[in-house]
């Protein structure tokens, strides 16, 4: 079992938890634990099938594009965290 | 949805955007909840770091920053409310790279700079099925959580 910090925009998708205990030995494993438990944080994280490009994952404090991405391995107890790219345009 | 912000912080957070003008500006809104009203109580001013050719028309700012304004904001009991950022020579109406980036719950301040001068601010929020912004309500005063935050809660 891992944990990963939710951000506070989509709390309200998590019963308000900042913090969500997921089941998985891959990032992408995780992702899919935690979208089955909350549904209705897919469509903000994937368009279609894939990652969104501005959803960062990190492993402590580690963007895991810097390692396999979504194939990264998670170890029981490892500390995943989304946080966003916030970015926007005229 | 309805952000209310004091007219010093909402002058402070647009005094930045007119000095980052030609270029976009941003940063992080920071306060407290109550049913739909939000009150903001702290401004953080956030680097652009899109590519610099591009911040004439485009706002990024970078993950650690995200990372540490929410966690000072979680440890002090306070909640990561939103962000701003500038439109510069253009009205405060989101556009399709906004929505595209856009996050459910967060208040979206947009800034027109126009000519190095702020023109006009609006608030708005991403629609639940992501299609859309909603307008919300943007109020200049301090009232509304005045009993929380004499209770030291900020």
């Amino acid at each position: 079992m891992a944990t990963i910090k939710i951000p506070t925009p989509l709390r309200s998708y998590t019963g308000g938890n900042a913090e969500v205990n997921v089941s998985g030995t891959t990032v992408s494993a995780i992702l899919s634990d935690l979208t089955t438990q909350f549904p209705d944080l897919r469509p903000h994280l994937y368009n279609g099938d894939e990652l969104r490009n501005f959803v960062n994952i990190f492993i402590g404090d580690e963007d895991v594009r810097f390692r396999s991405g979504l194939d990264t391995e998670v170890e029981p107890g490892d500390k995943l965290r989304i946080i966003p790219s916030i970015a926007g345009g005229r | 949805m309805e952000l209310v912000i004091s007219t010093e912080l909402h002058d402070r957070l647009t005094h930045h955007l007119e000095n980052t003008f030609p270029n976009e500006g941003g940063g992080f809104l920071v306060g407290h909840i109550k049913g739909d009203t939000r009150q903001v109580t702290e401004v953080h001013l956030v680097e652009n770091t899109f590519a610099s050719e591009e911040q004439f028309h485009r706002y990024l700012a970078e993950a650690g920053a995200f990372q540490r304004i929410e966690d000072e904001a979680d440890a002090r009991g306070l909640s990561l409310l939103g962000y701003f950022h500038s439109h510069p020579d253009h009205p405060a109406i989101p556009s399709e790279f906004d929505r595209t980036h856009a996050w459910p719950y967060f208040a979206y301040l947009i800034v027109s700079v126009r000519a190095g001068k702020r023109a006009e601010s609006r608030l708005w929020e991403l629609a639940a099925n992501r299609e859309s912004f909603i307008e919300g309500q943007l109020s200049f005063n301090q009232a509304v959580f005045e009993e929380k935050s004499n209770n030291g809660n900020h």
